[in-house]
């Protein structure tokens, strides 16, 4: 795993960054934004992180807190998905506040991201249509659960219903049973690259173009883009997909087979050729069953699946799972251990590859943060600090940012502007 | 500009060569409906991913697969074999036209073809290569393959997802593979930004495992922060230390809602125990039927409630739920500005009101049907320069004439030639 300190020290080797020079003024909240804000961080954009102590941002007062105690500043929730940026605290809801968002925007800020309700950035004088009179090239990148428009944005939610929302919840289980929630804000999750893409085509298109522009997400349409196919199949033929377990049309066997272990011990296993077929069969040692004619076509194996699935699991059951991923993956047979939260921290992929980094936070101590899922050849990542404490980063931004004296500093104080 | 070339868009002025099969067809498919020029070079006879299901009127046909629709929109198509030394130097020609190359092989193997990222360096200096693979181009596992099920184990979500006393499982239609593709398309739109400001090229290594990790990444803090390993529990989660449900059955299937405590449950709670109670169905609430917003954020919190305590409400809450539909419960919701929201089927999202209101499907005309076909549209809306599908995916080598005859300027003699040795 790489250790800030090591990178520190290739730090001094001057890197190039895709972003260096991109200012951005991240509004934004819960995950989407606060990750797709990080990850322009990560790519050398200059981040400063907005937000107030007065209604938190609900990672912030989630768990996974360090050694189980709660904390404003001791959530990896909040922390992972803020690393790389400063951090300032901004009651908006006071006047005296939003002329400092106004400042930073006018005076620094290339982009505005933000992930409230309609209405919410209006109300405190920092949406698109106010902004732009005065910045006329300033992106605006906006997200929420619905869209910024239509007679259901102003729901509120999170992505922890907008999985079922967004209609992953119901095609996730078993055809038999109650449908099983996919873990935590999946669809925060598939919304966010969107975001990134659609914010860097709008940074593109003002570098040659030199205007500016308002971007909206709403995340249930990026998660309806990984639903295509079987919307449109309602659309034109009127299925509608259901629930089917771990079956794939295209493999079989096809599934999550218990392995030999203490507690939840599991392989995933795809076959989907026939010449992968013989090879899974030369793993398994060619038993008996594995010859019988119901079994030698892909059709055949479709047909008996349950039965073929408890043959595979007699087999798996004898090994540990990442001995069964090892021999089926040097046959040429897609298999991979179900991993624990644990197994991560230590998978050898990961760990070869950078993907987790431990940084030094001043409240948690040190702790596991993550790139982004891709490498460039030429302009590295970096996570360049640990996530913002609580208005950690004020005096800097006013001061050296704004160029505020410290009178004007500390009326902003005593105001409770910066709370 | 060559006929049949897009005008509009972000990114009207870059061309890319989409080399992927299904585990980067996504990435073309943003590139694309941004407004840029993207080729997809399918082996002659079509690429296989036209073999995945569903299909138009259930006809298992290359041409028909609704999958193969919905990811390749606003790509021009063209066949071409690029293991034949005919094929190299064809593809070689495009590269030089071309900013971007995405391709999904198995790593090493373009590299073993002499088109490697050096390779088309040596042609086009400034060139982008985005490769996407389930592991990434460097490690261990990077000659591993893996479907989106075994990637979805391998990054942590299998361990969390399921009920209990089942095997782990996964989503019917999984996305691992395309939210892989949508990260990838992020990347090459950095790195072109990157190109206008240095001008130099780069390769993009994409891992589908460290794409479905970020879905997941709780896990590992979890582990590293608290030694829990979360576990999969159905529809139920865990808050800290009790369970609580993420989706409640009610008449015609679930709504999906969270109890929660602190904030989350000040906004929902109040106006559904109202509700509850105009029904006479307070159940478990009875003692908070005077609570309001306050009372909520303040004295409970998600993290302390003990299991007993969230069960009894929950059942009340089943209870109240089982004579209401998905739909009612739902406009109650919006009315009330409640978090609860229906447990969308396919049925459901084709249906929905609010996707409706902001015209988010769109008609795209297939000619070769005759007749136009509704689909997903936009993931976001783009003032200066709209995203959107500016024509259906291509038929096999439908636009070989337009970009090998009239952009290259190869010869009706060799195209002939070509098509009967099977390069194109």
């Amino acid at each position: 795993m790489n250790y800030l300190g090591c990178m520190m020290k290739s730090k001094q080797v001057a890197k190039k960054r895709i972003f260096e020079g991109v200012k951005i003024a991240d509004f934004t909240w819960l995950g989407v934004g606060p990750i797709a804000m990080k990850f322009m961080a990560n790519m050398g954009a200059t981040v400063i992180h907005i937000e107030s102590g007065t209604r938190p941002d609900i990672c912030r007062v989630s768990a996974p807190y360090k050694d189980w105690k709660p904390g404003i500043n001791r959530s990896a929730f909040f922390a992972v998905y803020n690393d790389s940026k400063y951090g300032i605290t901004l009651n908006l809801r006071m006047p005296q506040a939003q002329k400092v968002a106004r400042r930073i925007i006018n005076e620094w800020a290339d982009v505005v991201a933000d992930a409230h309700l309609p209405g919410i950035m209006e109300k405190f004088g920092l949406d698109y249509e106010t902004l732009r009179k005065d910045k006329p090239e300033l992106i605006h990148v906006a997200t929420a659960l619905q869209g910024k428009t239509g007679p259901y944005s102003a729901m509120p939610g999170h992505g922890m219903v907008g999985v079922s929302l967004g209609g992953i919840t119901e095609i996730t289980g078993w055809p038999d049973r109650e449908p099983t929630v996919p873990f935590g804000a999946l669809t925060d999750f598939l919304t966010f690259p969107h975001m990134v893409a659609a914010l860097i085509a709008a940074l593109i298109y003002r570098k040659k173009t030199g205007r500016g522009q308002y971007i909206e997400l709403s995340q249930l349409e990026c998660t309806a883009q990984f639903l295509a196919p079987p919307i449109m199949d309602y659309m034109i033929n009127g299925r509608i997909l259901e629930r089917m377990g771990n079956r794939s049309a295209s493999s079989v066997p096809h599934g999550i087979y218990r392995c030999k272990g203490e507690g939840e011990r599991w392989c995933a296993i795809g076959v989907s050729t026939d010449e992968e077929w013989l090879s899974f069969c030369d793993v398994i040692d060619n038993p008996e069953w594995s010859k019988e004619p119901r079994f030698t076509t892909f059709a055949g194996r479709k047909e008996n699946e349950d039965e073929l699935n408890a043959f595979v699991e007699e087999w798996t059951v004898n090994y540990p799972p990442e001995e069964v991923m090892r021999r089926m993956q040097a046959a040429g047979v897609a298999a991979g251990v179900v991993e624990s939260g644990e197994d991560l921290v230590a998978d050898p992929q990961l760990n070869h590859r950078g993907t987790l980094a431990i940084l030094e936070h001043p409240e948690i101590g040190p702790h596991i943060y993550h790139s982004p899922p891709y490498r460039f050849s030429k302009t590295p990542h970096e996570l360049t600090m640990p996530a913002p404490c609580l208005g950690q980063h004020n005096e800097y931004v006013l001061k050296e940012i704004l160029g505020m004296s410290d009178d004007e500093v500390s009326d902003l104080l005593i105001a409770g502007a910066l709370e | 500009m060559p006929s049949g070339k897009k005008n509009e868009g972000l990114l009207s002025d870059y061309r890319i060569l989409d080399l992927t099969d299904h585990k980067g067809l996504y990435c073309g498919k943003v590139l694309a409906d941004l407004g840029a020029d993207v080729i997809k070079i399918e082996p002659p006879g079509g690429e296989s991913s036209r073999n995945i299901g569903p299909f138009y009127r259930d006809i298992p046909d290359p041409e028909k697969s609704i999958y193969w629709w919905a990811y390749n929109t606003s790509k021009r198509g063209i066949t071409l074999n690029i293991e034949a030394a005919d094929g190299k130097e064809i593809l070689r020609r495009l590269v030089k036209t071309a900013d971007a190359v995405v391709e999904s092989f198995t790593p090493g193997y373009l590299e073993g073809l002499g088109l490697g990222y050096a390779a088309l360096c040596k042609l086009n200096p400034d060139i982008i290569m985005t490769s996407i693979s389930p592991f990434g181009q460097t490690g261990p596992y990077k000659d591993w393959k893996a479907d989106d099920l075994v990637g979805w184990s391998l990054a942590g979500q299998a361990y969390v997802t399921g009920d209990d006393d089942c095997p782990p499982c996964q989503v019917s239609f999984p996305h691992g593979y395309l939210v892989t593709g949508c990260h990838a398309a992020s990347a090459t739109l950095a790195a072109l930004y990157y190109r206008e400001t240095s001008g130099e090229g780069q390769h993009i290594d994409v891992s589908m495992q460290e794409s479905v990790l970020w879905t997941t990444l709780l896990l590992v803090q979890f582990w590293d922060m608290m030694k829990i390993n979360l576990f999969r529990a159905g529809s139920r989660r865990s808050m800290g230390t009790a369970l609580f449900r993420l989706a409640f059955p009610c008449k015609d299937g679930h709504v999906g809602f969270l109890i929660a405590g602190g904030q989350l449950a000040s906004i929902s709670m109040p106006p559904l125990i109202k509700w509850m109670a105009e029904e006479g169905m307070l159940g478990a609430f009875e003692d908070k039927k005077d609570w309001e917003a306050k009372e909520w954020a303040e004295k409970v919190d998600a993290w302390a409630l003990t299991q007993e305590t969230v069960d009894a409400w929950e059942e009340s809450l089943i209870r109240f739920f089982a004579n209401k539909t998905k739909a009612e419960i739902y406009e109650k919701a919006r009315e009330k500005g409640m978090i609860i929201y229906p447990v969308s089927t396919t049925k459901d999202l084709a249906e929905n009101a609010q996707l409706k209101a902001r015209d988010f499907y769109v008609q795209v005309e297939h000619p070769e049907l005759g007749e136009a076909v509704t689909y997903v549209g936009a993931p976001y809306k783009i003032a200066e320069a709209p995203c959107r599908i500016s024509r259906r995916a291509p038929l096999i080598g439908e636009h070989n004439r337009e970009i090998y005859q009239e952009e290259l300027g190869l010869s009706k003699e060799n195209m002939r030639i070509f098509e009967e040795t099977g390069v194109i």
